[in-house]
């Protein structure tokens, strides 16, 4: 009798469950994560070994680029029931006597970090582009003759107390730029600074430790 | 498409059966695919949060008086004067106009056997202790939380009385760089207590006639 040849089977694996979970992952991947927005500025920002992480919202952003230049960013608190930005603008149009429109109002919230004068902030909210946007970005005045930035920073104390202060600047900023908006912080109580670095592995065991 | 149908053809000889085709798609190259994609979503989540080293400043109190401020002895001391083209000065003790001689210059650098081999010498029981209490904690000698340990090198920075306490000047020149490597150093030598004051123009003058 001859033999009965089984057909060789190649071993199939369903694929389907693992594709279910695949997407499941990716979808929920994609929906958590924020993509880092646009930079006001490029800032290439110096090393250090801390691995602390900053704070994802009440935070304050205060960014100095290479040229010395100043960018200010806040963000809207962490759930949708505060409008930090919005209440911000319109305390610093009382400020500065500018009225704005509730869409300018909204618009600014739903912006990210900005520099430049208050008189062109109208002309920023209403740009057709970001191109032209970028344009009015001159940073924000902090001369002791109109110092802006010192009411940029009152008015978001004041705005949000609880607002943790970070300051992202460039390596090679002068540290005298840097001091100078670290005074103007300390003068409105802030006394804890996270700055914004890079992270990179640097240890010294007790071997390296010279020799008596 | 339709030669391959004439190919056919003739090798069956004009017998056709209606091939049985499975509806099955092959989910491997999706599944490739997707595994790609989860794969850079993860990366990019973890990574794009940027890390922020933590620093306290005293309060700044207007109504400072000279008389007031907290004594420190000469003895540990470590005054580091920061400069042009990462250039670091270091000297012990204090520089009074009054009391001459004035104390020496140490040129150094950023490097390995630069600074940190001068705050490693200084700060060696400190470090030990910590550097220690680490080691076992790696070795699972000693099994806690990591905010307990935290916690326990705070401790230990604390009750420390033989540590250098490290004074950080900036000049004019000085590059915030400079500032974060420094701060970062003392994190990397934990070095207990450090503060970052104004150059004074006794120091000013040293730096003028430094070794260069």
């Amino acid at each position: 009798m001859p033999k009965i040849k089984q057909p060789v089977r190649t071993p199939h694996i369903d694929m389907t469950p693992m594709v279910d979970l695949f997407s499941v992952l990716l979808i929920f991947l994609l929906l958590t994560t924020s993509f880092r927005p646009a930079e006001v500025a490029p800032i290439e920002t110096p090393n250090s070994v801390s691995e602390k992480q900053a704070p994802d919202n009440d935070i304050m952003t205060i960014l100095i680029t290479k040229d010395s230049l100043v960018f200010f960013n806040i963000d809207n608190g962490k759930d949708t029931t505060t409008h930090f930005r919005s209440e911000l603008l319109k305390k610093m149009a009382e400020q500065y006597k500018i009225t704005f429109t509730p869409q300018e109002i909204n618009k600014f919230g739903s912006f990210s970090a900005f520099g430049l004068p208050m008189k062109n902030i109208k002309a920023w909210l209403n740009a057709k582009d970001s191109k032209e946007r970028d344009k009015l970005q001159t940073g924000i005045p902090s001369d002791s003759l109109d110092n802006q930035l010192a009411w940029w920073i009152r008015m978001a104390r004041l705005t949000n107390p609880g607002a943790e202060v970070a300051l992202k600047g460039d390596a090679e900023t002068p540290y005298v730029v840097v001091k100078k908006v670290m005074d103007l912080l300390q003068e409105n109580k802030v006394n804890k600074f996270n700055l914004v670095t890079n992270l990179t592995k640097e240890e010294v065991l007790m071997k390296d430790l010279p020799p008596k | 498409m339709a030669e391959l149908i004439v190919e056919e053809k003739g090798k069956k000889g004009g017998k056709r059966r209606a091939k049985k085709q499975s509806t099955r798609i092959d989910m491997t190259p999706m599944v490739d695919l997707m595994c790609l994609l989860i794969t850079f979503f993860m990366l990019t989540t973890a990574f794009s949060k940027p890390k922020v080293m933590v620093i306290t400043m005293p309060e700044k109190d207007k109504s400072e008086d000279p008389k007031n401020a907290p004594k420190i002895s000469a003895e540990r001391t470590l005054n580091i004067l920061l400069t042009e083209k990462n250039e670091v000065f270091y000297y012990q003790g204090m520089a009074d106009a009054k009391k001459l001689p004035l104390p020496q210059l140490i040129k150094t650098n950023f490097s390995k056997d630069g600074i940190r081999k001068v705050l490693l010498i200084r700060n060696r029981d400190l470090f030990t202790k910590i550097a220690e209490y680490r080691e076992k904690r790696l070795k699972g000698l000693i099994v806690v939380a990591d905010t307990t340990a935290d916690n326990e090198i705070k401790k230990m920075k604390k009750e420390d009385k033989h540590g250098p306490i490290v004074l950080i000047k900036a000049d004019n020149k000085a590059k915030y760089k400079d500032i974060v490597n420094i701060i970062d150093e003392m994190a990397i030598c934990n070095v207990a207590s450090y503060a970052i004051v104004d150059m004074s123009p006794v120091e000013l003058d040293m730096l003028k006639t430094a070794p260069k």
